[in-house]
């Protein structure tokens, strides 16, 4: 490799010396990208070229040789940090590497689509602000018509977050209920959350069950943004009750449930707080803006519903966001009254 | 963007801290570098949140590792201050329910 840097030197340097026009310039643009490619640092690389041209004028004078010493020096403390840069360079890139698979696993945690249930459309839009998301839904089916759903919103974000997620996924993946209940499930993920947990780090959650025989939805919330229930029949939204710790900060927790019964055309949207977090003009977008907004789309399809609120939003909000956001949408199929 | 921290400890066995400006993910670690120091200590905490609009998901957690050092150093942290953004904040997370609050906390307000 070297001997290939001595030779293209010789053969350069003799040329242009020979003759200096531009165009013996440039065989050193190949010579420059092989350099490149073998990481061969500058202090190496001179050091050729100080070798090289002695060779050529034998009769150098004396100071300009011992000038060359001055010259290497300097140029040793840019191999240095040359060298250093190409480390960090390639741990960079393993970084990335590492992370890309990261982004992979973390996605088969959340399910591909909601599965199909009796008389309800489900949707659900979510977007990560950075490469990996902190929010959190899942669907869990317990057969009879009767559907697990979930969603969380884990503090942190990246891959403490992405990591804190797989332990929220196994540990729903683990339980085991024959007729789930609401605060049981939230009271379980906080003694698990809780004692696995970084001080800094908590989970807010809503676990709720739907019963597709009499359309009601049972659920405990453990401090996450209220969702809405939109009623058919008046028109209007209402705040979903809300009542409860969030995960991991103490042990023992008690998480009171509620019971919604939906008519026909009645739709709950459950969110996480970076949808309610969103910034408008730097005011932050208030409840009812949200509740307005989302009016327009429930005519669609669910999954039509979640997408087009969000995207409104990230319109309206200037292209930023700035936390991941999450829009779930439960939609009682009927007619709507708009 | 930038936060405030005040420091007075003229009370017996308790630190009063005041903070100005936005606790969020850029300004967060200022105030947990802070308050990890005191926490150590032994004394009571006085956080006065009088100056601060708001506190994203991140400032929250910092609040929350406070309370669990304090809880098990045997120290207490008392939030006062709080606007009614906050104090919403604190009810929807359930913290009302298990944290200590001073007097001169606005009515938790809908925001």
């Amino acid at each position: 490799m070297r001997e290939k840097l001595q030779t293209d030197f010789e053969r350069l340097l003799a040329s242009y010396l020979h003759d200096p026009k531009e165009e013996n310039l440039y065989g050193v643009q190949q010579l420059n990208k092989w350099i490149m490619d073998q990481k061969i640092p500058p202090d190496e690389v001179l050091n050729h070229y100080i070798e090289t041209l002695k060779k050529l004028i034998p009769d150098l004078h004396s100071d300009v040789k011992t000038s060359f010493d001055l010259l290497l020096e300097v140029m040793v403390g840019y191999g240095v940090q040359y060298r250093v840069d190409k480390n960090i360079a390639t741990r960079h890139q393993e970084l990335e590497d590492e992370i890309e698979v990261a982004v992979h696993l973390q996605r088969t945690l959340l399910p591909e689509s909601p599965p199909p249930l009796e008389g309800v459309d489900l949707g659900v839009a979510s977007y990560a602000s950075k490469t990996m998301s902190g929010d959190y839904y899942n669907f869990v089916q317990y057969g009879d018509g009767v559907l697990g759903i979930a969603i969380a919103d884990i503090i942190g974000k990246g891959i403490p977050a992405a990591l804190c997620m797989s332990m929220i996924k196994y540990s729903m993946d683990d339980m085991d209920y024959y007729q789930p209940k609401p605060s049981e499930i939230l009271q379980e993920l906080n003694t698990v959350v809780e004692r696995n947990i970084l001080p800094n780090m908590f989970i807010t959650m809503v676990y709720g069950v739907y019963d597709s025989l009499n359309h009601s939805f049972r659920y405990a919330t453990a401090g996450h943004e209220p969702g809405f229930i939109y009623r058919a029949d008046t028109g209007q939204f209402e705040d979903m009750d809300t009542q409860g710790l969030v995960l991991g900060v103490t042990s023992h927790v008690e998480y009171p449930e509620f019971q919604l019964h939906l008519a026909e055309g009645d739709v709950i949207i459950l969110l996480t707080d970076g949808v309610t977090e969103t910034r408008f003009d730097g005011e932050f977008i208030e409840r009812s803006d949200f509740c307005e907004l989302a009016k327009k789309y429930l005519h669609l399809p669910a999954q039509e519903i979640a997408e087009k609120v969000y995207k409104r939003i990230y319109e309206l909000s200037g292209y930023q966001m700035l936390d991941d956001q999450t829009i779930m949408v439960i939609k009682r199929e009927g007619k709507n009254k708009l | 963007m930038n936060i405030t921290i005040r420091e007075h400890s003229e009370r017996e066995h308790t630190i009063d801290l005041a903070v100005f400006g936005e606790i969020d993910v850029y300004t967060a670690p200022q105030l947990r570098e802070k308050l990890l120091t005191l926490c150590q200590g032994g004394s009571h905490i006085h956080l006065d949140l009088a100056g601060v609009d708001y506190i994203d998901s991140t400032g929250l957690g910092v609040l929350i590792g406070a309370y669990k050092a304090q809880k098990s150093s045997g120290g207490k942290l008392i939030i006062s201050g709080m606007n009614s953004r906050l104090a919403r904040l604190f009810r929807i997370t359930g913290l009302q329910e298990i944290m200590e609050f001073g007097p001169d906390n606005q009515e938790d307000g809908k925001s």
